[in-house]
């Protein structure tokens, strides 16, 4: 941090008698941070909402980015009509945030998905508690195969419907779900205080069946 | 295409565990294969040897010190993995980069990307038996490195970006010992296609092997080479400039059959494309300062915001979740190009022999560190 603001400061002063007769260019002012902005009038979220009768609760527009919060149990009309008559063929990126104090549901799930044609995305939001299941929409976008075998593993989020929904980056029998805000940053000990029988002491993952992981 | 496949005769299907300590995984790749004979009738890749926990460790850490752990991503093209972040961390709170600073970023991102292309192609060929190249390219990767040594000290892990530009100047020299790299090395790409371009070897070993339609490629989510092989012309640099890339006249390489041998040229092209757009960014580098005046302190704004780059491997983008006032990322989301491109890889072998799975595995180019994270 200090280096960072030590560097510029030659080449402030340097710059600084040239830009004084006009306005300071942009990267010398303050930064201006993006407001959030009501976007239930944007011609995607419109024509969702006209589409699935009560899907879409609220849509904000962040940075350029419109964010469309619907009903869990619309997921699949939605995505579905959004992939197939809004043009989104793409599935960019699915992922989860943990909110462990929130009221109305501890995980956002959230599909980021683009349009070729006018190279337009959207973000989809989902708002569920620990207990529910997501419906998956693995039969919407193939891609989201592996999206949301990593959510699961990471969040302990179960994706009804998911054609394999094994752990893809930890072991099959590791204990917690590491993206959650209560698993401690240091880690957990995986070996034998939490498995005896599978993992011996001290010691990682036994290979013993094929395809642990 | 979709489910295993059926065995012609009453055979015993063979199991192979393919890696993770295998030359041609490129890293610690698993992959069990179901067998029959040498044809393979199912592959299952396995990941997540090298899960370090990135993901958690950007909760933990204030944004400028997030810039660290993204060097060890896609470890062999650092520079634009700093470039994602800080391109977001940007975004997010609305600053505008001096356009030297930004110039900079796009030399040493573009030098990255021939230098990852250049390991790509030395292991790639390497794997398949050609064993030449490798001499030739890293004899030119070489000169990358000392050229990043240069700028900032580190061959492979740059921490070059900060959020609002870059921290150094350049120092004396160095665009002219850049300016004669650049220069040359168009013939060096030259060199290579000497080798392999038209070898008959080669062309055996790579043509109609891993073919991915344009339609399925979108539907699986390919990105970068594999996904320009199948003739989409799609690039990041292109549709959301970031950057001065704007200011820029390039060209996006596009294949037209979706088989190795495209992805191979498609390649090539780009590392000549990324050498014209190094040559314009020294010709034009404006003067001015090289990072903007930021906050000692970020402080973010409440909100979630993804911004992606064109990584040499397909679209590296982050996806960042702050709360208000935050100091430190409240979730840091990294879209890894490696990790969804080898979701493809059961279909792109099916069929194929236990020989040619190295070869797709080696032209989806992956990196493990940015799969596992």
């Amino acid at each position: 941090m200090t280096d960072e603001k030590n560097t510029p400061k030659p080449e402030d002063q340097g710059a600084a008698p040239k830009s004084q007769p006009e306005a300071k260019p942009p990267w010398l002012d303050k930064p201006v941070p993006p407001v959030h902005v009501d976007a239930m009038d944007d011609p995607d979220v419109t024509a969702l909402a006209a589409a699935v009768e009560d899907a879409v609760l609220a849509a904000d527009a962040f940075a350029g980015e419109v964010t469309i919060t619907i009903d869990p149990a619309k997921l699949i009309d939605a995505c579905r009509f959004l992939k197939q008559e809004r043009g989104f063929k793409f599935l960019v990126d699915l992922t989860a945030v943990d909110w462990p104090e929130r009221e109305e549901g501890r995980f956002d799930v959230v599909y980021w998905m683009h349009r070729f044609d006018d190279s337009r995305r959207i973000r989809v939001r989902i708002i569920v508690g620990e207990e529910t299941s997501v419906p998956s929409v693995t039969g919407v976008w193939k891609t989201s195969n592996w999206m949301e075998r990593e959510v699961y593993d990471m969040f302990g989020i179960v994706f009804d419907g998911h054609p394999n929904l094994e752990r893809i980056l930890l072991w099959e029998g590791f204990n917690g779900h590491p993206l959650r805000k209560d698993f401690p940053v240091e880690g957990i000990d995986t070996g034998a205080a939490v498995q005896p029988d599978v993992y011996p002491e001290g010691g990682g993952p036994l290979v013993e069946e094929e395809g642990g992981a | 295409m979709g489910g295993p496949l059926e065995p012609l005769f009453d055979v015993e299907e063979m199991e192979l565990s393919f890696g993770p300590q295998h030359p041609s995984t490129h890293g610690v790749l698993r992959v069990m294969l179901k067998l029959d004979g040498e044809k393979i009738m199912d592959a299952k890749p396995i990941i997540g040897y090298l899960h370090r926990g990135t993901e958690k460790l950007f909760e933990t850490e204030p944004f400028p010190q997030c810039i660290p752990h993204t060097d060890r991503l896609d470890y062999v093209a650092s520079a634009t993995n700093n470039q994602g972040f800080v391109v977001t961390m940007e975004k997010l709170l609305g600053i505008t980069i001096p356009p030297r600073a930004a110039y900079i970023r796009m030399i040493l991102a573009e030098l990255g990307r021939i230098s990852s292309h250049l390991v790509w192609l030395a292991t790639h060929a390497i794997d398949l038996g050609a064993i030449t190249p490798f001499f030739y390219n890293f004899r030119e990767r070489e000169e990358i490195l000392d050229l990043f040594e240069a700028y900032c000290g580190a061959r492979l892990t740059l921490n070059t970006m900060r959020i609002g530009g870059v921290p150094f100047e350049l120092p004396d020299g160095w665009v002219d010992r850049c300016s004669d790299f650049i220069d040359r090395f168009p013939a060096h790409v030259d060199e290579y296609e000497q080798l392999l371009t038209e070898n008959r070897i080669w062309k055996r070993r790579t043509v109609g092997v891993g073919v991915i339609s344009a339609e399925e490629a979108i539907e699986m989510g390919l990105t970068g080479p594999p996904l320009r092989g199948s003739g989409v012309k799609w690039d990041i640099r292109k549709v959301f400039p970031y950057d001065h890339y704007d200011e820029i006249d390039f060209e996006i390489p596009v294949g037209t059959n979706g088989d190795t041998y495209d992805r191979y040229l498609v390649r090539l092209q780009e590392m000549r494309q990324s050498a014209r757009i190094v040559r314009q960014c020294l010709d034009k580098l404006p003067d001015g300062p090289v990072i903007a005046k930021v906050p000692k302190v970020l402080r973010a704004p409440e909100g979630m915001v993804y911004a992606s780059v064109e990584a040499p491997k397909g679209e590296l983008g982050y996806f960042i979740v702050t709360t208000p006032k935050g100091t430190k990322p409240y979730r840091c989301h990294v879209r890894p190009p490696s990790f969804i491109n080898l979701q493809a890889l059961p279909e792109m072998v099916q069929g194929l022999l236990v020989a040619d799975l190295v070869a797709v595995i080696g032209t989806l180019d992956i990196v493990l560190g940015e799969i596992d994270r």
